[in-house]
């Protein structure tokens, strides 16, 4: 299997540090990429997976949270706005320390057994993408309303009623957003890392396999892997792009 | 033959009674009162800032007042019942269809129904050829044309406008004019504002002057144009009002 080449490539590129053994890795690394190799196709198809149903979760959750958010006044709703804010700066570590803690079997939930599944990787990283779907729905939303208040109003639609209207008026700039959180999500190491145990053949993200590959010195297979998170980085933005492009022809 | 469907009471006559609005400055609106029965239409004439624009917004619900109130017949639950046309119109993301679309949508009209009644609203304000075209890039007549087969299209009891024609060509302003006519032989109450005194004079049956705030004349149309009791009307007919 070519994994197994990569792996003995790798540790002669660890060995020996020419630079021939350098561009020797990035042809294994391509190698890994165009052959298709079932291993390499299986990190990355977790990854997307994951990373994928996480930001479904996230826009379920997030996208009616931060529409009731921008137009509801409760009190402490500045506060709630400066706590979301401020957790989509929140160090991905901590994320997973906390997602750790409430599924080790000590912890609230425990008892489901998630800790060390793909499953619990999902969870990290929907807590992870959710405050970004939040913050960026309930700005979008807050502004959009400010400018169709009266006209939704004298159709009867406040509050909740409202809310479908402006969601799908600001469908290009949400998407944006919500591609914003798959690139976060997508790009983080440490908490899927900690949740997820990195174990072979079942919770090895493209992130962490890099991490812990570059450091055994399997460098194609970092590589190769690296390639592969860049090119959906470009794919990421070029959909973003794509999508604030097709919002102002049709949607202006 | 049995009607599933009773038919709703009649919101109007709309009750404005001793109606305030201020701000944190000043006291906008002061001690507004009048009555809109059935059918015909209204016209509330004033200089810039009396005071009309606001006065619509507090009957179509969209400001609170600050003492007094706005009571109509019965409750307008149905959302098709009373529409306004905003002086600066507001278009959604939509195209001009979509816009209408919508609107009917908000007002509880059957999906089944929606596509032939816009469709008709459209022709009817001659947008049938912009119907695709982004409801934002069509120019300020266009729209202000769209905000009116927009409010129209549900078919309201009572239509509120606000300077409806004030961006439209002679001949647009002209196709207004006549549809405004055949709502209101078609039994739709109108209240509508302008600053076009000829527009007032062809089409209002009362008038309502306001100055400052205050409503200080509600006599039919034809008795204030021959010659306004208040003199703060005459000095405006004559175009010496100066706010
Ligand atoms: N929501 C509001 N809050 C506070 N002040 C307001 C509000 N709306 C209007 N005003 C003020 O009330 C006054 C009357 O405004 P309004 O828009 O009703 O005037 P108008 O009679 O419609 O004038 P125009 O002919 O220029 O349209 C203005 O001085 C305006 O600044
Ligand atoms: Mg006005």
């Amino acid at each position: 299997m070519l994994w197994q080449c990569a792996r003995a490539g790798g540790r002669r590129a660890h060995t020996a540090h020419g630079s021939g053994e350098q561009v020797d890795s990035l042809a294994l690394a391509l190698g890994l990429i165009v052959s298709l190799d079932p291993g390499f196709l299986a990190v990355v198809g977790l990854s997307l997976r994951v990373t994928a149903t996480a930001v479904l979760i996230a826009a379920l959750i997030g996208l009616p949270l931060g529409a009731l958010l921008a137009l509801k006044r409760f009190p402490g709703r500045s506060m709630v706005i400066v706590v979301v804010n401020a957790m989509m700066g929140l160090p991905p570590v901590v994320v997973g320390l906390l997602v750790f803690l409430a599924l080790s079997r000590a912890g609230p939930l425990g008892a489901l057994g998630l800790l060390f599944t793909p499953t619990a990787m999902i969870a990290a990283q929907t807590v992870l993408a959710l405050p970004i779907v939040i913050a960026i729905t309930r700005q979008i939303v807050e502004d959009l309303w400010g400018e169709y208040r009266e006209h939704l109003l004298s159709l009867g639609l406040k509050g909740v009623r409202a809310v479908p209207t402006l969601l799908w008026d600001g469908r290009f700039s949400l998407t944006t957003g919500l591609l914003a959180a798959f690139g976060r999500a997508s790009a983080e190491v440490g908490a899927v890392l900690i949740v997820g145990g990195n174990i072979a053949g079942s919770t090895r993200t493209m992130t962490t396999t890099i991490a812990l590959e570059t450091s055994k010195g399997d460098l194609p297979l970092a590589l190769g892997l690296g390639l592969v998170l860049i090119g959906l980085t470009l794919l990421i933005n070029a959909a973003a792009y794509g999508a604030s492009r097709v919002g102002a022809r049709h949607a202006v | 033959m049995h009607d599933t469907i009773p038919n709703p009471a009649s919101i109007l006559p709309l009750r404005v009674e001793r109606l305030c609005f201020a701000d944190a400055q000043a006291r906008l609106l002061e001690d507004v009162s009048f009555a809109i029965p059935r059918g015909g239409l209204t016209i509330v004439l004033g200089a810039n800032g009396a005071g009309k624009s606001l006065l619509m917004r507090l009957c179509q619900g969209l400001l609170a007042p600050t003492s007094g109130a706005v009571a109509w017949n019965a409750q307008p639950e149905g959302f098709s019942r009373h529409a306004m046309v905003f002086q600066k119109p507001v278009m959604l993301r939509r195209s001009a269809r979509g816009n209408v679309l919508h609107a009917l949508a908000a007002s509880g009209v059957a999906r089944a129904g929606r596509a032939g009644r816009a469709d008709a609203a459209l022709q009817r304000f001659g947008l049938a050829d912009l119907s695709e075209r982004p409801a934002r890039l069509l120019s300020g007549g266009e729209q202000q044309r769209l905000a009116i087969a927009r409010a129209v299209a549900a078919g309201p009891e009572i239509l509120f406008l606000d300077e409806p024609t004030s961006h439209l060509d002679p001949g647009a302003t002209l196709q207004v004019e006549q549809m405004l006519g055949g709502l209101k032989r078609d039994g739709v109450t109108l209240v509508m504002t302008t600053h076009d005194m000829g527009q007032a004079r062809r089409l209002a049956d009362r008038v309502l002057f306001m100055h400052k705030g205050r409503l200080i004349e509600d006599a039919a149309a034809h008795t204030f144009f021959e010659g306004p009791a208040a003199a703060e009307a005459r000095a405006f007919l004559a175009g010496d009002l100066l706010w």
